[in-house]
């Protein structure tokens, strides 16, 4: 099976955990809407009935089974997350997009060690609002009209701020090649590092955008990675939270600045250090890539 | 959710872990008892949730009982960064040879926990880290395989320890993991981990950091999570029963946005500025004409803010929602404080011409609507 994009495309098979809840019914629909495969949807109990025309399974076995699913996106209330990512894991699925927030952050260990071990593709989140190779598919929950196929890779943080910065990318008519949230929980599958590496290897991708927030150092290990050479590409990183105070969480579990550690100033120097633009203001990314790239 | 000191020492002590003799105590004469009981001298402990309570006076020495009811009153008076003392720990005094550091924490680059720890123990971790940091152990810990005994050991040979030492080391660092699995820990620590003057190991500091995600395990600080609420100002309780995620700042622009990485980012925008943001207020994914008709409520109803800055981009969030939500707010409160706007996104025309017949201007670019704010606040309003 040959997945188009980095690692979802026109061709995945996608299965829908939590498929019957009142989010996993309207984004199926949207999802479907833009032309995502969406090939089954999973809740236990509900096997045998339909959401949008969509088979309903009582277990992703069956999904993968009876309909060749390859990804999945989760929408499962976080006391049942985990169990919904061991289910996909163990059915072979090769990447999970999970949706849900406030997951444990233990759970989520172990959903990533278990991934690892497994060799799963990706586990995209969790709490991201998903990836998009726009044309192409969408697993996630974001507004589509707001993005166009094009040539810079988007890697983020955070969701709407997302959607500010690739609605200028799209204005500016360079659009985007994939568009992934990395997901705004301290424990998350990808990190930017992992994303840049994809970036590189993608001929699509002619700039990427990284939009990172304060707490934890993917920022800074993503900047390590350009510093040594390890990325050929134009970036420009953006960073909220310059104005956030120590101890205090700005919304998302992950973004909380503990001591020194995590800081947007932190950050900012480091892509600084490693040759890496940082956009001061959300349009800048937009404005600096078409300096990089042209139009 | 934090956990008092004394209460992370109960756990760690039903854990089989070490820790000095002593009581909790809310009054002066209470503390004094407690220090007739032990003997002296006593430490008394301030119990608070902030930390840098030692360089705060936070903690303090008594010789004798009535000693120690003086100074427990002076604690009981005072305020560390602005958190009153209820109680006090009145606890045995060790005789300390060494102190370490033990911590079980989060490693986000590993997607795991880490355990760490230090023959530098009584002082900040992080400073550790950074003046000296080849006296910091770590060993990452694989989730599907656990923190083992043969870790624990590694961990005490490289703090320098052999012999019994070495084993009275390694069950205390076992039962920490323990514990940390066993309750959700974002955050674990021992600090100082004290060895005594006879060689032997005792838990003179603890603290524990449960993970709010994972309260729903951990039914029994349901209630404290209701007690902790006594501590947070009614709004941020009305903000937080409601949803939404409110931090108070200390400037006067007032700031509504969803999302929380779009709010910060429009904090930034409007301090590249010259702006001072009031408050952090992200009403989250989809929210109703309602929800956003009570964080107006919210962000108006503080004396400080001068200018509200809404800044809604839709996605899952209607645009007209949010529109009627600044309409109801209007017909609940009046417009007490000038607003500026800015809409754009799902069912954008929809939410601009609800405002534009209620004479309200909307904008849409964010950094204009920045600008428009600071220069308001500037004018004065």
């Amino acid at each position: 099976m040959k997945l188009l994009g980095l690692f979802v495309g026109r061709d995945t098979r996608v299965v829908v955990q939590g498929i019957t809840g009142t989010q996993g019914r309207f984004h199926t629909r949207l999802m479907l809407d833009y032309g995502t495969k969406i090939v089954a949807g999973v809740t236990p109990g509900k096997g045998g009935t339909q959401v949008c025309d969509v088979p309903v399974f009582d277990t992703v076995e069956e999904a993968v089974e009876e309909h060749e699913a390859n990804a999945s996106i989760i929408f499962v209330p976080a006391s049942f997350a985990a169990d919904a990512c061991f289910e996909g894991i163990e059915a072979g699925l090769k990447v999970l997009v999970v949706i849900t927030e406030r997951i444990p952050v233990r759970d989520a260990v172990e959903v990533m060690a278990y991934a690892k071990r497994e060799g799963v593709v990706v586990v995209v989140g969790p709490n991201t609002p998903g990836v998009i190779v726009p044309g192409e598919c969408k697993l996630g929950i974001m507004p589509a009209h707001v993005f166009r196929s094009g040539v810079v890779g988007v890697a983020s943080r955070s969701g709407t701020l997302t959607y500010e910065i690739a609605s200028g990318l799209s204005v500016v008519g360079l659009g985007q090649s994939t568009c992934v949230g990395l997901g705004g929980d301290p424990i998350v599958g990808l990190s930017f590092v992992d994303m840049l590496r994809r970036f590189g290897e993608d001929e699509q991708t002619k700039g990427v955008a990284l939009i990172g927030e304060i707490g934890g150092n993917l920022e800074e290990l993503a900047a390590e990675f350009v510093g040594s050479g390890g990325f050929g590409k134009p970036v420009v990183a953006f960073v909220a939270g310059r104005t956030a105070p120590i101890g205090k969480r700005m919304g998302h579990a992950g973004a909380i600045v503990m001591g020194r550690a995590g800081t947007a100033q932190s950050k900012v120097e480091a892509f600084l250090e490693a040759g890496v633009r940082v956009a001061e203001r959300p349009s800048d990314v937009a404005r600096i890539l078409v300096g990089e790239l042209g139009r | 959710m934090k956990l008092y000191e004394y209460e992370a020492k109960e756990i760690f002590s039903k854990y089989g872990m070490p820790t000095p003799k002593g009581e909790l105590a809310t009054s002066p004469k209470q503390a004094r008892d407690i220090a007739t009981r032990l003997g002296v001298p006593v430490v008394i402990k301030a119990q608070v949730l902030v930390s840098g309570r030692g360089k705060a006076g936070g903690i303090l020495f008594a010789g004798s009982p009535l000693e120690t009811e003086i100074l427990t009153r002076r604690l009981l008076d005072m305020k560390i960064k602005a958190t009153g003392v209820r109680s006090v720990l009145v606890e045995e005094k060790l005789t300390i040879r060494n102190e370490l550091y033990f911590g079980i924490t989060t490693d986000r680059s590993s997607q795991s926990y880490v355990a760490i720890a230090s023959s530098e123990g009584g002082m900040d971790i992080e400073e550790v880290a950074t003046a000296m940091p080849e006296k910091i152990v770590k060993i990452l810990i694989t989730p599907l395989y656990g923190f083992r005994s043969h870790h624990a050991r590694q961990i005490a040979r490289r703090l320098g320890y052999a012999g019994n030492q070495l084993h009275g080391l390694t069950r205390i660092f076992i039962q920490l993991y323990k514990v940390a699995m066993d309750y959700d820990a974002e955050l674990i620590e021992i600090n100082p981990l004290v060895e005594t003057a006879e060689g032997k190991f005792v838990v003179a500091d603890a603290r524990l950091l449960i993970d709010d995600n994972a309260l729903y395990r951990h039914p029994e600080y349901k209630e404290r999570l209701v007690q902790e609420r006594t501590e947070l100002s009614p709004k941020e309780i009305e903000a937080q029963k409601n949803g939404l995620a409110y931090v108070t700042l200390d400037g006067n622009i007032g700031v509504i946005g969803n999302g929380a990485g779009l709010v910060m980012a429009t904090l930034d925008v409007v301090q590249l500025y010259g702006g001072n943001p009031a408050n952090f207020l992200d009403v989250g994914g989809g929210a109703s004409a309602d929800k956003m008709a009570l964080a107006l409520d919210l962000v108006l109803s503080d004396p400080k803010v001068e200018v509200v800055f809404v800044n809604i981009l839709g996605g899952i969030t209607r645009c007209d929602e949010v529109a009627k939500g600044i309409l109801e707010a209007k017909k609940r409160i009046g417009f007490v404080k000038p607003m500026v706007i800015r809409l754009v996104g799902t069912n954008e025309e929809e939410g601009r011409k609800i405002l534009t017949e209620a004479g309200i201007h909307v904008l849409d670019s964010m950094e204009e609507a920045a600008v428009k704010a600071v220069e308001m606040v500037k004018s004065g309003g």
